[in-house]
C-alpha cells in the first residue's frame, strides 16, 4: 500500500518534513501574533478605562433606557386617532412637523453631497499621483483633502453655527467640507486606477492638462464617481440627522431637545423615523447607483 | 525639414536612444525598424515630446522643439500628430468626439471643456471619418469598434490636428494582415498629401513596401539609413547578426504580433 502511494520515496519524505516544518513555523508565528494583539488590546482597554466591570454594571441600564423610551402601545387602540392613548398616531402625534424636519435633513444631505463632491472632483485631479501636474500641486491637494476629512463634521458645524447662526446652512457647509475631503480621496484613487493610454492620446494631440482630465480621465472614472457620490449621500443622511445637536439644522435639533427634556416616547418615535428614512434612502440610492452605472455602461 | 541631432535618452543607467542624428525632408515617409528595446518608440516619443530627451536637439524648420514649454509645446504636439500601437482612444467616448480631440488645442478652454465644437469642426471630423469608411460609426462608443477601425479613428484624429508630421508608433502591430494593409495604405495616402510620416515597424516587408526610406536602430544607435532597396538580407545580417527571417520573428514576438510567414502557414 505504502509503495502504491510512493510515500517511502526520499522526495516524498523530504517534502513531508519540509511541509510540517513550514506548518509549525506558521502556527508559531500566528500564535505569537495573536498574543501580541491580545496584549495590545488589553493595554488599550486599560488606558481608555474600558473596564469589564463598568461594562457589566452599565449594561442593564441601557436596557432600562430602552424600556423607558418604548411607546406604550395598546392592542385594542393601535389604529385609533391621535387623541387616544396607546395608538400609533398618539406615539407619532407630531408626525407632520417631524416629516418636514426629516425632509429638511435629506435636503441638507443632498446639497452637502453635491457641493462637497464638486469640490472633491476639482481637488481629485491634482491629488491623483499618476496625473498630478507637479509635486507641489499633488501635495497641496492631498494635504488639503486630508485636512478637510480629518476634522469631524460636528466641529465644522460648531464653527459655522457660530459664524452663520443656528440653522441648516451651517450644517450643509459642515457636511459639505467633510464630504469634499472624504470623496476627494476616493475620486483620486479612482483616477489613479484609470488607464493612461487615452491620456497620452489627448496630450500627444496638443491637448492641455485640463483637456486630458476632461476627455481622457473623466469619462473613465464617471461611473465610479457617481457610485461614490450616492454612497456619500447615504452617509450624509446619517450625519445630517445628528448635526442638529449643535444647532446646525435638521431633525437632530428636535432629537436633542426631546432627549434633554426626557420626552421618552418621542425619542423612540424620532429614532424610528430616522431609521426608516435611512433605510429608504439606502434602498433607493442602491437602485439609483446600479441604474446610473448600467446606463453609463450601456451608453454606446 | 525635421532635424534630429545627437538625440539621447537615458533611463537610469540604460541608454534607450544613443546619439541619433537624422535629417528628414518634408513629405518623406520614413520607416523606423529595429528589435524590441532598440529605442524606436523612445525616439518617436521624444519627437512629440511625450518623453523628454536627456541630450541632443530636435529642430523643425529652425524652431528648437526640445526647448518648447507650455502653450508652444502643445502647439508643436498639434503639428506633429502621434498614432499609437494601442490606438489610445478614449474608449468610453463616441467616435466623433474622439476625432474632435484633434481640435482641442485650437479651441478656447471653457468651450472645449464643455465639449462644444463648431459645425465646421464636426463637418471636418465627419469628412475625415468618411474618408476612412467610418462615418456610420460616428456616434458609437470607441470601444465598440474593431482594432483596425480604432486605428483609423486615430488617424482621423491625427488629420484633424492638420499636422505637418505624423508619428506612428507600431500602428499595425496589434492588427490582422487585412487591417494592417488598410492602415498602412491610409498612412501612405496621407503622406502623399505632403505630410511627413515617421512610422515604427516591426515588419521589414511592410517597411519596404510602403516607405521611401528606412532607418534602422540597434541598441539605441542608428545602424542603417537609406532607401529600402539598400537594406538587403546581407545588410541585415551585418547590422543585426541574424537572418531576415529570424529578425522578423523576433520583432513580431516582441510587439505581440503574429509573424508574417507564420500567419501565412496557419
Amino acid at each position: 500500500m505504502s509503495t502504491a502511494y510512493g510515500n517511502d520515496l526520499p522526495a516524498v519524505i523530504r517534502g513531508e518534513e519540509a511541509y510540517r516544518a513550514a506548518r509549525r513555523q506558521k502556527r508559531a508565528q500566528a500564535l505569537l501574533g495573536g498574543l501580541i494583539l491580545l496584549a495590545c488590546l488589553l493595554a488599550a482597554a486599560w488606558v481608555s478605562e474600558a473596564h469589564p466591570a463598568t461594562l457589566w454594571a452599565g449594561l442593564p441600564r441601557i436596557g432600562e433606557y430602552f424600556a423607558r423610551i418604548l411607546p406604550d402601545l395598546r392592542w385594542h387602540a393601535l389604529f385609533a386617532g391621535s387623541e387616544t392613548e396607546g395608538s400609533i398616531a398618539f406615539w407619532f402625534y407630531r408626525l407632520p412637523e417631524w416629516a418636514l424636519l426629516i425632509l429638511e435633513t435629506a435636503n441638507m444631505a443632498a446639497l452637502a453631497t453635491l457641493l462637497g463632491s464638486a469640490a472633491a472632483l476639482v481637488l481629485a485631479f491634482p491629488a491623483a499621483r499618476n496625473i498630478a501636474p507637479s509635486p507641489l500641486a499633488f501635495h497641496l491637494a492631498r494635504r488639503s483633502l486630508e485636512a478637510l476629512r480629518t476634522v469631524p463634521e460636528i466641529v465644522y458645524a460648531l464653527i459655522f453655527v457660530w459664524a452663520f447662526g443656528v440653522g441648516p446652512l451651517a450644517g450643509i457647509l459642515a457636511i459639505a467640507l467633510h464630504s469634499a475631503g472624504a470623496n476627494g480621496k476616493l475620486f483620486a484613487e479612482a483616477i489613479e486606477n484609470a488607464d493612461l493610454k487615452a491620456w497620452e492620446g489627448v496630450q500627444s494631440a496638443g491637448g492641455s492638462w485640463l483637456h486630458a482630465c476632461r476627455f481622457a480621465v473623466l469619462p473613465q472614472v464617471l461611473p465610479n464617481i457617481i457610485s461614490y457620490l450616492l454612497l456619500r449621500f447615504e452617509v450624509n443622511i446619517r450625519s445630517a440627522s445628528v448635526i442638529g445637536f449643535v444647532g446646525a439644522g435638521g431633525i437632530g435639533e428636535e432629537l436633542y431637545k426631546v432627549i434633554s427634556f426626557n420626552y421618552y416616547e418621542e425619542i423612540s418615535a424620532i429614532v424610528m423615523l430616522i431609521i426608516l428614512t435611512v433605510a429608504c434612502v439606502d434602498l433607493l440610492s442602491e437602485r439609483l447607483r446600479h441604474a446610473a452605472i448600467g446606463r453609463l455602461e450601456a451608453a454606446r | 525639414m525635421l532635424e534630429i541631432d545627437g538625440l539621447t535618452r537615458r533611463f537610469g543607467d540604460r541608454t534607450a536612444v544613443n546619439g541619433v542624428s537624422l535629417r528628414i525632408p518634408a513629405g518623406q515617409m520614413v520607416g523606423v525598424i529595429g528589435r524590441s528595446g532598440a529605442g524606436k518608440s523612445t525616439m518617436l516619443r521624444m519627437v512629440n515630446r511625450l518623453t523628454d530627451p536627456s541630450d541632443g536637439r530636435i529642430r523643425f524648420e529652425g524652431t528648437d522643439v526640445t526647448a518648447l514649454r507650455g502653450r508652444a509645446l502643445r502647439d508643436w504636439r498639434m503639428r506633429c500628430a502621434m498614432i499609437f500601437q494601442q490606438f489610445n482612444l478614449v474608449q468610453r467616448l463616441d467616435v466623433l468626439t474622439n476625432v474632435l480631440v484633434g481640435r482641442l488645442n485650437r479651441r478656447p478652454v471653457m468651450t472645449s471643456l464643455l465639449r462644444m465644437f463648431t459645425a465646421e469642426e464636426r463637418a471636418m471630423a465627419l469628412a475625415a471619418l468618411d474618408r476612412f469608411d467610418l462615418a456610420e460609426t460616428a456616434l458609437q462608443r470607441a470601444d465598440t469598434l474593431s482594432g483596425g477601425q480604432q486605428q483609423r479613428v486615430a488617424i482621423a484624429r491625427a488629420m484633424l490636428q492638420e499636422p505637418r508630421i505624423i508619428l506612428a508608433d507600431e500602428p499595425i502591430a496589434s492588427l490582422d494582415p487585412r487591417n494592417s494593409r488598410i492602415v498602412m495604405e491610409s498612412l501612405r495616402g496621407v503622406n502623399r498629401e505632403g505630410i511627413t510620416v515617421l512610422v515604427n515597424l516591426h515588419d521589414l516587408a511592410t517597411a519596404r513596401d510602403y516607405c521611401d526610406r528606412i532607418v534602422a536602430l540597434n541598441a539605441g544607435r542608428l545602424v542603417f539609413d537609406g532607401p529600402p532597396e539598400h537594406l538587403t538580407a546581407q545588410r541585415i545580417r551585418e547590422v543585426y547578426g541574424v537572418s531576415e527571417e529570424e529578425f522578423a520573428e523576433e520583432a513580431a514576438i516582441a510587439v505581440g504580433a503574429t509573424p508574417r510567414h507564420a500567419a501565412i502557414a496557419a
